[in-house]
């Protein structure tokens, strides 16, 4: 590990700078950064008030606004219900017209990604803390709290500390079985939870330059959880053949300068590199997957979901290992998709047949099992096998339910054995 | 709320890497009524809270108070309890950010877990940057809030931030969105 002290600039205070209107920033500064993309889910239901009570009377650009309703749909309480109502009246009193709504819908970073709502140069923010997501786009893309959104519809700005960056640099291969979400939970493992707070993490070298668009999400997603303002990488030919047929505004791709600045530089190394797992309770508690199945670590539900880890890739990938098959007896598992798309791609794939086969439970698209407040609910001491991002204390439910936070092939493996398992034996 | 410069009270201490799930759980995210809200605030990480607090109280912590999700269900169940301050080793940036958003004041002081027992009574200067135990006569210094932040904490928070800018750019005839 070291530092670089070059009088260049970082993704992040490009990003900033171009927000700011400004020619270049510098770690501490602050910036009115001009918003390109604001996104509310059901959090959002929380801004009307704080804007109306504001005084203000119209949203500053509709056309910037996607609201993506995902951790209870359909609405599964009342209360939830009650949430839905009050965007689609707001969207409609307002004229906000993306509004993903039930039977379009997703989990709002997964909405953002697959329609091209975040491209790169933006500064996003959401409502929801893995906002950060969108930052593999090569844009800084941070959560905020409702009632800063309600400053951001009203004004179309909000002011941002420039943070210092951490550059985090791979090379190596990654081994078969061995995966982006292995890759970030060793990141993590090395950074920690407070390990990035109020910082930006921009993530290079050659690794992760040969990562496809969805690994680049799964790595840029879990950087919430090292406390970080952003996760980015710099755009390149693989951000824009994704983005081409799909971008909703024009990119303005930034690149970090070759003697960029950097608080610190971050050399990991992936070649041999194990599968990982985060074990309870936090996401930053890694070891090597192999180590812990040797304790046998018995599961009662599995979930194969979330923003971090539902795609196509990742629900192609787990039915390629379940195929031929069954989730073990005892065993819950539960595969949601992370968008209606997704969802339809795994019906013609037949991707459902197969975890429906092998005794799981497919479900309709949303953040589903992730946070404990919808379904798959953990009771007191159970433990799961899940390919999301979080394990704090009751995030799934009872607080003493036990969480491990593994790869999409490292969830199927435990739903067939039972128990903790590497994937690598099943392949 | 608005700030003043010397702030009192009785202090609740909780440890380090305090998480929103550890503040409010996800199954009351449905609630938008914080008077419902507060009483379900610290269920898992201080249980005897919501019951036992009362309006003035500071709440202190360790590292990375507030970290996890975006949720500002978490400050506001404590703002609706009428907390003082919240005064943490370091906060989650999230919280931090919502946090003075609601007009609590927010202060980040190192080492502050280490000179607080529950029931304290403590002592903040806001502008001198010094929080002390008054039975104690432990203190820290934290660097003072930069000008815009208290600037927000004195106007009451964001809401009332961002009305008085509309009306500012209503009067002076620019275009409000
Ligand atoms: S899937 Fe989980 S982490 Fe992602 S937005 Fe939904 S609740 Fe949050």
């Amino acid at each position: 590990m070291s530092g670089a002290s070059g009088a260049g600039q970082t993704l992040a205070e490009k990003v900033l700078a171009r927000a700011g209107g400004l020619d270049r920033v510098v770690p501490g500064q602050i910036v009115e950064g001009q918003v390109d993309l604001a996104m509310m889910h059901e959090q959002g239901a929380q801004t009307v008030g704080p804007f109306h009570q504001m005084g203000a009377e119209k949203v500053w650009d509709p056309e910037r606004v996607v609201i993506a309703i995902d951790h209870w749909v359909p609405a599964s309480t009342e209360g939830a219900a009650v949430l839905h109502r009050i965007l689609r009246k707001f969207a409609a009193e307002m004229q906000l017209p993306h509004f993903y709504d039930v039977g379009n819908h997703g989990i709002c970073h997964q909405i953002l990604a697959e329609n091209g709502w975040v491209v790169p140069g933006d500064l996003a923010v959401g409502t929801d803390s893995h906002t950060n997501m969108l930052g593999a786009m090569g844009a800084l893309a941070a959560g905020i709290g409702p009632t800063e959104m309600a400053a951001v519809l009203a004004l179309g700005q909000l002011w941002l500390k420039v943070p210092p960056t951490i550059q985090v640099r791979v090379r190596g291969r990654l081994g078969p079985g061995v995966t982006a979400k292995d890759l970030v939970l060793r990141i993590l493992g090395e950074i920690k939870t407070t390990g990035a707070t109020y910082k930006a993490i921009e993530y290079a070298g050659p690794t992760i330059e040969g990562l496809s668009m969805p690994e680049r999400f799964t790595i840029c997603n879990m950087t919430t959880e090292m406390g970080a303002k952003a996760g980015m990488v710099a755009p390149d030919q693989t951000t824009f053949d994704y983005l081409a047929p799909i971008a909703k505004h024009a990119m303005h791709p930034l690149r970090p300068d070759a003697d960029a600045a950097y608080e610190r530089i971050l050399e990991i190394d992936v070649d041999g590199m194990p599968p990982m797992v985060a074990c309870p309770y936090s996401p930053d508690n890694v070891r090597p997957l192999p180590e812990v199945a040797r304790e046998h670590v018995k599961v009662d539900q599995v979930f194969l979901g979330s923003c971090t880890n539902a795609r196509i890739e990742d629900l192609r990938e787990g039915a390629r290992l379940m195929k031929g098959h069954r989730v073990a007896p005892g065993v819950r598992f539960i595969v949601s998709p992370a968008s209606t798309k997704i969802y339809e791609q795994c019906l013609k794939e037949g991707i459902i047949e197969t975890f429906t086969e092998a005794g799981a439970v497919f479900t309709n698209s949303s953040c589903s099992a992730c946070f404990g407040g919808n379904m798959g609910i953990l009771a007191p001491e159970e433990a799961c096998a899940s390919s999301s991002n979080r394990n704090f204390p009751g995030r799934m439910g009872a607080k003493l339910a036990r969480i491990y936070l593994l790869s999409p092939a490292a969830t199927v493996a435990a739903a067939i054995r039972g128990e903790l398992a590497d994937p690598r034996e099943m392949m | 709320m608005t700030v003043r410069d010397v702030i009192e009270g009785r202090v609740w201490v909780l440890g380090d890497d305090v998480d929103t799930d550890g503040i409010i759980g996800g199954k009351y995210l449905t609630i938008i009524d914080p008077e419902e809200l507060k009483k379900h605030v610290f269920e898992i990480a201080l249980p005897e809270f919501a019951a036992g607090a009362r309006p003035g109280d500071i709440v202190v912590a360790g590292e990375n108070f507030g970290c996890g999700s975006s949720r500002e269900h978490a400050p506001q169940a404590l703002r609706a309890i009428g907390v003082g301050a919240i005064v943490a080793d370091s906060f989650a940036r999230i919280f931090y950010r919502n946090s003075i958003n609601l007009g609590i004041p927010t202060i980040e002081a190192k080492g502050v877990r280490a000179i607080f027992e529950k029931g304290d009574p403590a002592r903040i200067e806001m502008r001198a940057g010094r929080v002390a135990n008054a039975r104690s006569g432990a203190s820290v210094a934290f660097p003072p809030l930069p000008h815009h932040l208290l600037e927000l904490l004195e106007v009451g928070g964001l809401v009332e931030k961002v009305r008085r800018e509309l009306d500012r750019r209503r009067s002076a005839g620019r275009a409000v969105p």
